[in-house]
């Protein structure tokens, strides 16, 4: 049984203007003590997946599903108030800012403490043990010495660990990461991902990565889901994704990393920008900015289809080698 | 070639207040950086937050004056320039922004933002400035319909082209660019890049690249300029400074950089620690405490700037690397 | 937008339909809101009978008919079509001197919040350019101004200088500085910090330049909106003066006089007190909406 499983998982915002599809038909499966990664642009509709997973999309948002099992538990039939048990203590979440999710009025330890109180995870008595103990196991010099801090006293990266000690505060079995590295500095990132990474393997937990960045993709993951415009467009191993990615869309993304471009040549480019809310083209939405595109492309929405391994979201996936 | 820009020794500190009975203090933002920008060449400058770079982006296009050192842009010192001297300089040294969205003026068409350099300047009467505005978009690669329009219909990507446009309507011969792609997508960061290097080769520019990714930063520099806490830690070609790098940050931050090559991973190893204070930096090496090679030495003497094999590097031990 | 296409180098009669062009788009986002809408006819109403007071009005407005004291409504028992809103207690027609005062009412509004937008606007963005000692000084002027309760202040002012109409609005002007200074600051600050100003700097632009194109076109949205609500602020604060006996002066048709005059014949003639009552009171309104359709209109990062 797979520790998540979403299947056809569509969110429709209503705008002014209509009713805008944010997410449509995405597919997740994630095993216990896999790192799953998924990429993709800005607006691909990463996060709002897995927002809705967890079940924080609101009004304008609508959330559709034919399936969405967490551990077995059913995420759609669940009453708030049993999703409000499950989320933060089963399934938990860290952001992209950690300066802007700590609430910047209150000490760090206590907020840590709030998890574990509201979940009831430890004994009242031993809250501030448990608090001293994850904070130790994020990496945090001088715990002990740092319960009373205030966000503002801590720079960005020991944020995100307090954000990640709040995280695993219930020991979840599954740990989503919005872009947790984003805004953080280089060496730091490091230290993170690192951290996240050895966390995920001590406990075994299952570990979703949503990131823009394909080096750390490559760093961090088992298998990779790829998002175009509010779909997944392709999934695969991390290794065979880089070695021989099957969409169009993943070759050119590749492409365009000036890693790997040679010397100062240019750089192999997408043309157009990624469609918004109302220039969303027949057929494939990638048709107007492939070079493979043909008719069938520009008409027909093509459907998730692979082999044993991957899967791609293409009529003419690509083939192995040169 | 041509030098356009240099920086000897160039500091700018600034004091701190310490509250009503604290003892005020010192913020070294940038101590002692030298560099030369040459014509049609690209200088990156490379480091993390707080190391200096915007400050020197700043000093650079004259928005704030070195506290010490030299900053000459044409051969002319700034600091003992004219006022119309500094004017001249200026107009040379235009700027690119980090954020698309912060650096064009929300009630300005898109033509208005083209034009106002020139208007600034009192160059060419109206239809004039209008044609050198849409021959600039056309080379860049607006559309011509873009030209009455507002920038908040347009996307990153095409907002930083509008940015970047306006930066060369003064046909100016350095860009500094602050992080121009680092906002961005990765496909508009390519299309970006490339068109930042068309028109290096078209007008001849020097930019001098702020950046903090190093995978931008091998693809577009000649050379590089590596900042620690405000100092100079290495300053190279960029073939030298990735076939070897010589001081021991440097060697962090590309192990740091996620890289999509596995032989990569292999020889990565983390970096511990954070960034020192700026306040109260460490009195020997900034960087010795969270160095893998530091020595007592390391903790108690600042290294000297010292040129090894054609490139300036601030290590003690920068033989042995 | 369609209109340029292809055309090149365009000549001006296409300027002026591209700017007409936006005037209508700009239009058609401010009619979105029903209620700003609404506020407008209303000041447009207002506005036509100030100006054709002369005309509209049935009688002069300090012309006592002394066979007519506090005649009541014409739908009211005793009423008669020559008052159609009744008089008051001196025999002045009340619809009348409605709207004199409505010309009085609007004068002082405008130049009150002209007078202390413009000098705000000023000292607030030069406190926000200059900063340091030049900020200091402003801005604690302002909290000088701040400290006393605003009819108090206005009350002081108008001591000095004497009452009368034009003092009055001196005072209520100098009232509303303070508001106007900070907010334009912050609102200014808040831009300074943002790249395109650099930008224009970095192209070469001065102070002055920076101030006035730059930075107060976005700094606009607050200022509109506070300057509507000033409007309906100075309209009453003038009234209040009026009212205190500070501002106009009798026979003259203000709405705070008249409610002054008739406040010891409320339980008598309750039309006396209420139709002044009820002018300030739409007039204020209309303004409020009429600001907050102007502020959702003008503001281009709302727009979608």
């Amino acid at each position: 049984m797979p520790l998540l499983e979403v299947r056809n998982l569509c969110i429709a915002f209503a705008t002014a203007r209509g009713c805008f599809r944010a997410v449509d038909g995405v597919d997740i499966t994630l095993e216990a003590g896999e790192v799953l990664c998924i990429v993709g642009e800005s607006g691909s509709g990463k996060s709002v997946s897995m927002l809705a997973a967890m079940g924080l999309i609101g009004w304008p948002g609508r959330v559709s599903a034919e399936a969405m099992r967490f551990a077995g538990t059913d995420l759609l039939s669940l009453s708030s108030r049993q999703r409000r048990q499950l989320v933060g203590k089963d399934m938990a979440m860290v952001f992209q800012e950690p300066m802007s999710s700590l609430n910047p009025c209150y000490p760090v330890g206590w907020q840590i403490a709030e998890a574990l109180r509201t979940h009831h995870a430890v004994p009242r008595a031993r809250v501030r043990d448990r608090v001293v103990e994850l904070l130790e196991q994020v990496g945090i010099p001088a715990p002990a010495t740092r319960l009373g801090a205030f966000p503002h006293q801590l720079s960005g990266g020991m944020n995100q660990r307090v954000m990640i000690a709040m995280a695993i505060s219930c020991s979840p079995a599954l740990l989503i990461a919005d872009e947790p590295t984003t805004a953080l500095d280089v060496t730091i990132q490091k230290q993170i991902l690192d951290l996240l990474v050895a966390l995920q393997r001590q406990r075994g937990m299952g570990l979703v990565l949503i990131t823009h960045d394909m080096g750390v993709v490559a760093e961090t993951a088992h298998r990779v889901q790829v998002m175009y415009a509010g779909q997944m467009v392709e999934e695969q191993p991390t290794a065979a994704l880089f070695a021989a990615p099957r969409h169009p869309y993943t070759a050119a993304l590749l492409d365009a990393l000036p890693e790997r471009a040679i010397g100062r040549a240019r750089l192999p480019t997408i043309p157009g920008v990624v469609p918004g809310i109302d220039d969303r083209p027949q057929g494939c939405l990638f048709n107007p900015r492939c070079r493979y595109a043909d008719d069938r492309c520009r008409t027909e929405p093509p459907a998730l289809a692979g082999a044993p391994g991957w899967r791609a979201r293409c009529h003419y996936p690509l083939a192995v080698g040169p | 070639m041509t030098v356009l820009m240099q920086a000897e020794a160039l500091h700018r500190h600034y004091p701190v207040s310490g509250g009503l009975f604290g003892k005020p203090g010192l913020v070294r933002a940038i101590d002692g950086v030298s560099f030369v920008l040459r014509q049609a060449q690209t200088l990156a400058i490379v480091g993390e937050s707080g190391c200096g770079k915007s400050t020197l982006a700043r000093m650079a296009t004259l928005m704030e004056p070195p506290t010490g050192g030299e900053l000459l842009i044409d051969g002319t010192p700034t600091a003992t320039a004219s006022e119309a001297e500094r004017r001249r300089l200026r107009r040379n040294v235009q700027m690119v922004f980090q954020n698309p969205y912060g650096s064009l003026n929300p009630r300005k068409t898109v033509g208005a933002i083209l034009e106002e350099p020139l208007a600034l300047n009192q160059r060419g009467d109206r239809s004039a400035r209008e044609r050198a505005a849409r021959a600039m978009m056309e080379r860049v690669g607006l559309h011509q319909d873009h030209y009455d329009r507002t920038p908040h219909m347009f996307s990153g990507g095409q907002r930083q082209r509008i940015a970047i446009a306006r930066a060369l309507m003064l046909n100016p011969r350095i860009v500094v660019a602050d992080e121009p792609v680092s906002a961005l997508d990765v496909s508009i960061q390519a299309q970006v890049l490339n068109l930042m290097m068309d028109l290096q080769d078209a007008f001849r520019l020097a930019f001098l690249f702020i950046s903090h990714d190093l995978g931008v930063v091998r693809h577009i520099a000649h050379d590089v300029l590596v900042l620690y806490c405000g100092r100079a830690v290495e300053y190279a070609s960029r073939q030298d400074l990735f076939a070897a790098p010589c001081h021991p940050y440097t060697r962090v931050l590309l192990a740091a950089t996620p890289s999509i090559d596995p032989r990569h991973r292999k020889q990565a190893v983390a970096v511990k620690g954070e960034l020192p204070s700026p306040l109260n930096p460490p009195a020997g090496c900034a960087f010795a405490s969270r160095c893998p090679h530091a020595t007592v030495r390391c903790t108690a003497e600042r290294p000297a700037w010292r040129g090894i094999g054609g490139r300036g590097v601030a290590c003690h031990h920068a033989e042995a690397m | 937008m369609t209109l340029r296409n292809g055309v090149k180098g365009s000549t001006d009669p296409l300027r002026v339909q591209g700017s007409a062009l936006a005037l209508l788009s700009f239009w058609c986002r401010f009619a979105e809101n029903k209620g700003a809408v609404l506020g407008l006819a209303f000041l447009c109403v207002i506005l036509f009978l100030a100006l054709a007071a002369g005309i509209v009005a049935p009688h002069s407005p300090i012309e006592q008919y002394r066979s007519a004291f506090l005649t009541p409504p014409v739908w009211q028992q005793g009423g008669s079509w020559n008052f159609v809103l009744g008089t008051d207690d001196v025999g002045r027609d009340l619809l009348s001197r409605l709207i004199h005062g409505a010309r009085l009412s609007l004068l002082i509004g405008l130049s009150v919040v002209a007078l202390s937008l413009s000098c705000g606007t000023v000292l607030g963005l030069t406190a926000a350019f200059a900063g340091g000692v030049v900020d200091g000084l402003i801005m604690r002027l302002m909290d000088v101004l701040l400290v006393f309760p605003s009819l108090l202040l206005a009350i002081v002012i108008v001591a000095i200088l004497g009452p009368g109409l034009f003092n009055a609005m001196l005072a209520v002007a100098i009232v509303m500085l303070p508001g106007y200074t900070r907010l334009s600051r912050a609102s200014a600050l808040g831009e300074l910090a943002r790249d395109y100003v650099t930008a224009t700097r970095c192209a070469g632009a001065g102070h002055l330049y920076l101030m006035f194109n730059t930075v107060l076109p976005n700094c606009l949205a607050p200022l509109i909106v506070q300057a509507s609500l000033g409007f309906s602020g100075a309209i009453l604060d003038a009234a209040s003066l009026g009212f205190l006996g500070l501002g106009a002066q009798p026979p003259t048709p203000e709405w705070g006089t008249m409610l002054a005059g008739a406040l010891q014949y409320y339980q008598r003639a309750w039309w006396v007190l209420t139709f002044p009552g009820l002018a300030v009171l739409f007039t204020v309104l209309a303004f409020n909406l009429f600001g907050d359709g102007l502020r959702d209109a003008l503001d281009p990062k709302l727009r979608r």
